[in-house]
């Protein structure tokens, strides 16, 4: 399979001499084209700052991380822009959509930004809406929608500009576990019958079981890494159970 | 510790309180500028007439002052009602740590304190400075001596200042505290997380309210303009005012929902870029601040109209002055209709003598004074009122205008009378035959009643003979010297058509045997000095010089200036502050949606034109209403001030926007520097 991540090496320090903080230390591990991976770990563990460093928000302190071959930690200025915009989508735990704007608009930003044509707009959200079942909500305006709604426009948003690479931080961390259960299928979905790659941040087990590989993190290292492989997601979930307890303390609560 | 913690709350969010710090600068440099004209024109050498019309005008003034202090009052307390809703989240920890609303309200109690110290003490510096350059205008107004020109700080001036904002500032005080005493913990803590609710207005509704604003807004465009005869009455002025400040506010209502609609079908142009983002933005804005933007758009119009208007009139004034008073000196002498109608005796005999009589027995010598002299009657009779002179024209001209006094008596002159003061003023001269008449005026409104009667080649009666008119409309002339045009018509007759008729004033008209300037005014106060002494004791004379003429005319000028530009900058100030606290507030609450562009991978320049567009349109959006306001506003004007003469507008136009652009354009591009920097994204 093709290498669509790969990050080597990569490094983050926060702080100064006098009390140094390694937020990510030493990681190293690639994606392939396709595949549907969560990062595990407890607060403080370094995932979002991992998150961070492939989204391009925040640098590198050393190591690079490589997108379909090119390196990302090489980027400035409007490069960074194009590449945010061109090659990544992103679902956050709060949703961020834009409460002024209806779901229909929320979703055309994302296009407009790289100056699609109005028409092409209008059918590629058609078609997007129709595969995350938002149709109904298209003309609503945020508040009047539901958490699981809005995280699903958000994840049409991030789909609909066909980017080689969706980040997902937290996405379930503020739905009730019927709209996760939905969220996480519709992933599921776009990841087997559209192909998409998905890199999704997350302490909750649950969330996890329903990718096919998940890394976990400590103390900003790769402490351990399993694979769903021919399991099936009860299976998973209760081996990714496992290494939580293994990790102890923390994760515990994730239960 | 709190008074530290409020110390270090302002210097925090200094960027914050830049725009209401420079405002509060401003209010204060402009009330102290006003406020000290005063005593900055003590040193001017001017005549005594000037000094008591800048003691007029420093009355005016300080009275527009109480006017302009609620202004700035209320300028104020809603710019810290803007300050302290962005820091909900602030006051809420302060609860949560167990923190009293009192001392919430003490922290607040002492960030007012400094923040209206400094910008007392700034704004006094900065007005003290731009003092200096006002009496320099003043001087040019008045064409004053300026040697002996220095440095001067109205104490006086400080004093009101500091009283006039102290009292607003304890305003602000008590009002903050009672927001404070009111706010819930539960929305303090929950105020960033409030999402916005868009409520769409129904379009058609809309539509409807828009059409029915915009009819009555063309109705009262049209009162002020083409139906201005029907504003009969001073009342009657108040009803295109209430109609256009009520249908402004729906006009707003309306578009606030249709300009969105309508930009919503260009899919094209909705859809490209940030424009929808953008359109959003700015139509949630205006659509929760319809009000502002009425008063808002309305103090712009009366700023455009009032400057506009108020230069133009000094204007014309002084160009004026040189045609409509040829003449040093006029001296008018009245006579009353029956003698015994005046019980003293004195007076009573003076009727019988002439004007030259007259001064001769009081000792001034008008032969020997004057140069081209003119004496001649003017005369009056019940037999010829305005109403008669109108006659078979009056039921259509008394429907039209309703205000006029149609019983008073016509003035009427001698045509060679009126051909030897036409020949000394080098105006047109004029023959009739025996049984023509003729009117002679310069005041449009009465030229338009008068010319309904003469184009019907209306006769009048005089000693019981008739005259028809020579020409069908007014001719343009006066007779007695003043500043503006408000010669409402003097009816010329054949010589001796007139005999018999009763004399009402007996006027000599003439220069003074003077070379300089100086002793032109000189011999000018002497004949006042002698007819003040005379009149109600001997004769019923008056005398009306030129150089009074001229000084009281450019002091009316000056005076209508000062007024029209302390309005007017308070005005714009007030205006564009409130629309940059909005601005600025808002960037600082849409924070989070600019980040959230910028992850969308929308570059900076796309951002920062984004919010170029959105804040232009804004401030666009009420000055543009403000000048279609304005060119009715403007035109009303003209045709209310058209006594003071026709001088062009284009210049004192180009003043006012010239003006509009420095103020208003300078909020605006203050207002896009700050809000690009608190959207930026710190790394």
């Amino acid at each position: 399979m093709e290498n669509i991540l790969k990050i080597d090496k990569i490094e983050k320090y926060y702080g100064n001499k006098g009390s140094l903080t390694k937020a990510v230390d030493n990681i190293s591990f690639d994606v392939n084209t396709g595949e549907f991976v969560a990062i595990m770990g407890a607060s403080g563990s370094g995932k979002t700052t991992l998150l961070n460093l492939i989204s391009t928000i925040d640098k590198v302190t050393s190591g690079h991380i490589y997108v379909a071959d090119s390196d990302i930690t090489k980027l400035k200025g409007n490069d960074l822009n194009k590449f945010r915009r061109e090659e990544l989508g992103f679902i956050f735990q709060d949703f961020n959509l834009l409460d002024t704007l209806t779901a229909y608009e929320n979703i055309a930003l994302a296009l407009s930004i790289q100056n699609v044509s109005a028409s092409q707009i209008d059918k590629r959200i058609k078609k997007v809406a129709g595969d995350l079942g938002i149709t109904s909500v298209l003309k609503k305006y945020p508040y009047q929608m539901s958490g699981g709604q809005k995280q699903r426009v958000a994840s049409a948003r991030a789909i609909i500009t066909d980017p080689k690479l969706i980040l997902a931080d937290e996405p379930t961390g503020a739905l009730d576990s019927k709209s996760s259960k939905m969220l996480l299928e519709s992933f599921n979905y776009l990841n087997s019958e559209k192909k998409a790659t998905i890199l999704m941040v997350t302490h909750d087990a649950f969330t996890a079981s329903y990718a096919s590989r998940v890394i976990f993190i400590k103390d900003g290292k790769i402490f351990n890494e399993i694979h769903k492989g021919k399991n099936t997601r009860k299976e998973f979930f209760d081996k990714i159970i496992d290494v939580v307890t293994l990790l102890g303390g923390d994760l515990n609560d994730a239960l | 510790m709190l008074f530290k913690l409020s110390l270090k709350n302002i210097r925090k969010s200094i960027k914050d309180y830049a725009i209401y710090f420079f405002t509060l600068i401003l209010g204060v440099a402009i009330f102290y500028v006003f406020n000290a004209i005063d005593s900055q024109t003590v040193m001017l050498k001017a005549t005594k007439n000037t000094t008591e019309i800048i003691k007029l005008m420093t009355n005016m003034l300080s009275g527009v002052s109480v006017f302009v202090s609620v202004i700035l009052g209320f300028l104020i307390i809603y710019a810290s009602r803007f300050l302290i809703k962005r820091r909900n989240k602030e006051f809420g920890i302060y609860l949560t740590l167990g923190m009293s609303k009192r001392k919430i309200s003490l922290i607040l109690f002492f960030e007012t304190l400094f923040i209206g110290a400094i910008s007392l003490a700034i704004g006094l510096g900065l007005g003290a400075v731009l003092s200096q350059a006002m009496s320099v205008l003043v001087a040019n107004m008045f064409e004053a001596d300026m040697t002996n020109f220095h440095f001067i700080f109205s104490k006086a001036a400080c004093i009101k200042t500091l009283i006039y904002f102290g009292i607003m500032y304890l305003l602000v005080m008590i009002f903050n505290t009672i927001i404070v005493s009111k706010c819930k913990l539960i929305d303090l803590i929950n105020a960033s997380r409030k999402t916005e609710k868009v409520k769409l207005k129904n379009t058609f509704v809309c539509v409807l309210i828009f059409i029915l604003a915009a009819g009555t807004l063309g109705y009262a465009y049209y009162l002020v303009t083409a139906g201005f005869a029907k504003l009969d009455t001073v009342n009657k002025i108040f009803i295109p005012i209430v109609l256009g400040g009520v249908s402004t506010f729906f006009v707003f209502w309306s578009l606030s929902g249709l300009l969105l609609k309508i930009f919503m079908s260009f899919k094209r142009l909705y859809y490209k870029g940030l424009n929808s983002f953008t359109l959003r933005q700015v139509s949630s804005k205006i659509n929760t601040m319809v009000f502002s933007m009425t008063i808002i758009c309305l103090m712009l119009f009366v700023t455009i109209c009032v400057s506009s208007s108020a230069l133009s009139i000094k204007e014309s004034m002084t160009k004026n002055l040189n045609d409509l008073a040829p003449v040093d000196v006029q001296l008018t002498k009245i006579i009353f209709d029956k003698e015994d109608e005046v019980s003293n005796e004195h007076v009573r005999k003076d009727f019988a003598l002439s004007v030259e009589e007259t001064m001769e027995k009081n000792g001034f010598s008008l032969k020997d004074n004057l140069k081209d002299m003119v004496a001649f009657n003017i005369y009056k009779t019940k037999e010829l009122t305005l109403g008669n002179s109108l006659k078979d024209n009056f039921d259509e001209v008394s429907e039209k205008y309703k205000y006029l006094r149609y019983d008073a008596e016509e003035k009427i002159m001698r045509i060679s009378d009126y051909n030897k003061v036409a020949k000394l003023y080098g105006n047109k001269t004029y023959t009739l035959k025996d049984n023509e008449y003729m009117v002679i005026a310069d005041f449009d409104s009465m030229i338009r009643v008068r010319n309904i009667s003469l184009k019907s080649g209306q006769t009048i009666t005089l000693n019981n003979k008739s005259y028809s008119p020579k020409y069908d409309s007014c001719q343009d002339g006066f007779v007695e010297i003043s500043s503006n045009h408000v010669n409402d018509g003097i009816i010329l007759v054949p010589d001796n058509s007139i005999d018999g008729v009763r004399v009402s004033h007996k006027v000599v008209i003439g220069n003074y045997n003077a070379s300089s300037k100086e002793d032109k005014i000189k011999m000018g106060e002497k004949v006042k000095k002698i007819t003040n002494d005379i009149w109600d004791n001997t004769s019923l004379i008056s005398v009306n010089n030129k150089s009074d003429i001229a000084e009281s005319s450019i002091g009316l000028g000056a005076l209508v200036t000062f007024i029209g530009l302390y309005l007017g900058i308070i005005f714009l100030v007030s205006s564009a502050a409130i629309l940059a606290l909005k601005e600025l507030s808002e960037s600082t609450d849409n924070k989070e949606r600019y980040r959230m562009l910028r992850k969308l991978g929308a570059d900076e320049k796309m951002i920062n034109k984004a919010l170029f567009r959105q804040i232009a349109i804004f401030f666009m959006f009420p000055l543009l209403v403000a000048i279609i306001h304005s060119y009715f506003g403007i035109k009303f004007c003209v045709n209310f001030l058209e006594t003071f003469g026709k001088a062009g507008l284009l210049p004192s136009i180009i003043m006012t926007s010239i003006f509009l652009i420095v103020i208003y354009g300078g909020y605006f591009l203050i207002t896009y520097y700050c809000s690009k920097n608190i959207i930026r994204e710190k790394r």
